[in-house]
C-alpha cells in the first residue's frame, strides 16, 4: 500500500470516528430545537441543563458513585497487584482467575446476576448496590495497570529492603507501593471513567431513585431527540477527553523503563488485558 | 561458609528471597489479597452461579422463583422463536466483527507504519471518541439518521430524492451503531501485533523475492493473528450481549438474544428463563475464548 493512500484511509476512519461526534458538539449550540438547520447560536441548552434538577441529580449520583467505587477498586486493585507481585504460586492463579472473570463476561449477565443476587439477599437496588456492583468490574482494570507498573520495576529494590530486615508485607507497602504511585492513579482514573460511563450494569442494579447520568441518557433518548441531551453529551465528551489525556499524560511521565511504559500504555489505551 | 556466633546459618536459594520467615509471608500475601478475593468472589462469581442454578428452576405464578430442578427452560430455547433470535444475534455479532475486521486492519496497518512521531497521536485519536459513553456515540448516530435527521436533510436538499429515506429503527442502524462502537476495539489489538513483528523477517521475505502483496497477505498478516483474535473477541462477545444499542436504533422489532434477556428480568420477570439463556451466553462466550485461546497457543509456538 502506497504512503498516501494509507494516510487517506487513515483521515477517512478518523472522519468516520469523529463526525457524528462533532455533529453533537456543533448543534449543543444550535439555537434550532430541530437538529437540522442552523438557526443561531446559543448557551440556552446548557442554561436550561443548569436548571434541570432531576439532571443535577443524576450527576450527583453518577458522581458520587464513580468516587466511592474509585476509592474502593484503587485500593483493592492495588493491594491484589502488590500480593501478586514476586511470587508465583497458587494463589495467583486463583486470583488471575478471579480478575478475568469480570473482564470476560458480557456485562448483561454481570447485570442480570447481580440483580439476582440482591434480591436472594434482600438487599435493596439503590446507591449502594451500585457501587458494590462497580467495583466488581474496576479491580481488574486497577489490578492490571498497577502490575505493568511493577513489572517495570526492579525487583532488586524489594530484595534489598528484606536483606535489610524488612518483612515482606513491609517491603512491598514501604518501598514498592511508593514507585507504583503514578500506576495507581492511572488506574484510579481508569477507574473513575469506567464507573462513570457504565451503563448496562447500573442499568439492572440501580434502584428507582438511583439515576445516574448513563441511566438519564438512556432515557432521555428513548423518549425521543433534545437538544439538552447534545449540551449534556458535549459536557460528557470534555470531562472524557481530559480524563484519558491526563492518563496517557501521567503513564508518559511517571514510567521509568521503556518496555514498563509501553506495556502499560497498552493496557491503559485498550483499557484491555488481551494487547 | 563459617558460623558466625548467634546467627543461625541460613541456606541461600538462587530464587528464594533471604531475611524473613517462610511462615510470615504466607499470612502477609493473604492479608494483601484476600479483601480484594473475597469481593471479587461475593459480586463477581456467587451471582453467576446463583444463575446456574436459577437456569434450572421455574417461575412462581408471582413471577418468583421455584427451585425444582428441572431443564425445561433449555429445552424451550430450542423452540424455533428463541433459537431464531439465537441466530440472529450470533450473524449480527460475526457481521460486526468482520466489518470491524476489514475496515480496522488497514487502518491499525497504516498507524502501525507510521513514523514514530505520529504513532501515540494516531493511537490516541483513534482512543478518545472510543471512551466517550456509548449512549452518546449511539444518540449521535440517531440524530444523522432519523426520518428528519441530517443526512436525509442532506439528502432532500441535493433534489435526487424526493421523500425522507428510513434508515433509523432497522437492522442495517443497529449494524452500523456496532461497528462504530466496537471499532478501536479491533485497531488497537492489531497494531499491537503488528508493532511487535520483527522487521528482519519483512526483510528476509524481501530478500527472497516477495513483493507489496504478497508480504501483507503471507508475512504480516499470518504474524499479526493474535491481534485479529484478540480484536474479534474483544466485539464478538460484547456484540453478542448488546441490548441497549438495539433498543435504541433497532426499534421495537429489534430483539436480540441481549433485549431477550433484559426483558425476561424486567417486564416478563421470567427469571429462571433469563438466566437459562445468561448460561447459554456464557457457554458461547467461553466457546469463542477458546477458540481464541487456541490460536494464541499455536501463536506462542512459532515465536
Amino acid at each position: 500500500m502506497s504512503r498516501k493512500f494509507m494516510w487517506f484511509y487513515v483521515g477517512l476512519a478518523l472522519f468516520f470516528l469523529y463526525l457524528p461526534v462533532l455533529i453533537l458538539v456543533v448543534l449543543s449550540f444550535n439555537a434550532s430545537r430541530l437538529n437540522v438547520n442552523w438557526t443561531g447560536f446559543t448557551f440556552s441548552w446548557y442554561a436550561e441543563l443548569w436548571r434541570d434538577r432531576d439532571i443535577m441529580l443524576a450527576a450527583r449520583n453518577s458522581l458520587l458513585v464513580a468516587f466511592v467505587s474509585t476509592a474502593i477498586s484503587t485500593v483493592l486493585g492495588t493491594t491484589l497487584a502488590l500480593g501478586l507481585y514476586y511470587r508465583r504460586d497458587i494463589l495467583n492463579r486463583i486470583v488471575d482467575g478471579l480478575i478475568y472473570v469480570p473482564l470476560v463476561v458480557p456485562e448483561t449477565v454481570m447485570g442480570i446476576s447481580l440483580l439476582a443476587f440482591y434480591t436472594k439477599m434482600g438487599l435493596g437496588l439503590g446507591l449502594t448496590s451500585v457501587i458494590l456492583a462497580h467495583v466488581v468490574f474496576c479491580i481488574p482494570f486497577v489490578t492490571l495497570i498497577v502490575q505493568a507498573r511493577l513489572a517495570g520495576l526492579d525487583y532488586h529494590i524489594l530484595e534489598a529492603a528484606m536483606d535489610l530486615g524488612a518483612t515482606e508485607l513491609r517491603a512491598l507497602l514501604q518501598v514498592m507501593l511508593p514507585l507504583t504511585v503514578p500506576g495507581i492513579v492511572a488506574g484510579g482514573l481508569l477507574a473513575f471513567t469506567l464507573s462513570l460511563d457504565d451503563f448496562i450494569v447500573t442499568f439492572f442494579t440501580a434502584g428507582p431513585g438511583a439515576t445516574t447520568l448513563p441511566i438519564y441518557i438512556y432515557s432521555m433518548v428513548k423518549l425521543g431527540v433534545s437538544p439538552k441531551v447534545n449540551a449534556l453529551s458535549t459536557i460528557m465528551l470534555a470531562i472524557t477527553a481530559i480524563t484519558v489525556i491526563t492518563v496517557v499524560f501521567l503513564l508518559r511521565t511517571g514510567s521509568n523503563g521503556r518496555k514498563a511504559h509501553e506495556k502499560a500504555q497498552s493496557s491503559s489505551v485498550t483499557g484491555l488485558p488481551f494487547t | 561458609m563459617s558460623a558466625i556466633p548467634g546467627v543461625p546459618r541460613v541456606k541461600i536459594k538462587s530464587d528464594e528471597p533471604i531475611g524473613e520467615r517462610a511462615g510470615s509471608r504466607r499470612v502477609d500475601r493473604l492479608l494483601l489479597l484476600a479483601p480484594g478475593m473475597i469481593w471479587l468472589f461475593l459480586l463477581g462469581i456467587l451471582p453467576l452461579g446463583l444463575i446456574l442454578v436459577y437456569s434450572f428452576a421455574q417461575r412462581g405464578t408471582y413471577g418468583g422463583v421455584v427451585l425444582n430442578w428441572n431443564v425445561d427452560n433449555y429445552i424451550r430455547i430450542a423452540d424455533p422463536l428463541y433459537l431464531g433470535i439465537f441466530v440472529r444475534s450470533l450473524i449480527l455479532a460475526l457481521e460486526t466483527t468482520i466489518i470491524c475486521l476489514v475496515a480496522g486492519y488497514p487502518l491499525a496497518y497504516a498507524i502501525a507504519t507510521a513514523p514514530p512521531r505520529h504513532k501515540n497521536l494516531l493511537l490516541l485519536l483513534v482512543v478518545i471518541p472510543f471512551w466517550t459513553n456509548f449512549l452518546i456515540r449511539t444518540y449521535a448516530w440517531i440524530i444523522i439518521l432519523r426520518t428528519e435527521g441530517l443526512l436525509n436533510a442532506l439528502l432532500l436538499a441535493t433534489g435526487l430524492f424526493r421523500e425522507p429515506l428510513s434508515m433509523l429503527y432497522t437492522p442495517g442502524a443497529v449494524l452500523l451503531g456496532f461497528v462504530y462502537n466496537w471499532l478501536p476495539f479491533m485497531v488497537l489489538p492489531i497494531y499491537a501485533s503488528i508493532e511487535k513483528i520483527n522487521r528482519s523477517l519483512i526483510e528476509a521475505a524481501m530478500d527472497l523475492g516477495a513483493r507489496g502483496w504478497q508480504i501483507l497477505v503471507r508475512v504480516i498478516i499470518p504474524l499479526s493473528l493474535p491481534g485479529i483474535a484478540a480484536g474479534s473477541i474483544l466485539i464478538f462477545i460484547p456484540s453478542l450481549a448488546m441490548f441497549a444499542i438495539p433498543d435504541l436504533m433497532g426499534g421495537a422489532r429489534a430483539v436480540y438474544i441481549g433485549n431477550l434477556i433484559k426483558n425476561q428480568f424486567l417486564a416478563a420477570r421470567n427469571w429462571p428463563f433469563g438466566s437459562a439463556l445468561s448460561i447459554c451466553l456464557v457457554l458461547v462466550m467461553l466457546v469463542s475464548l477458546f477458540l481464541y485461546a487456541r490460536v494464541m497457543r499455536r501463536e506462542g509456538t512459532w515465536s
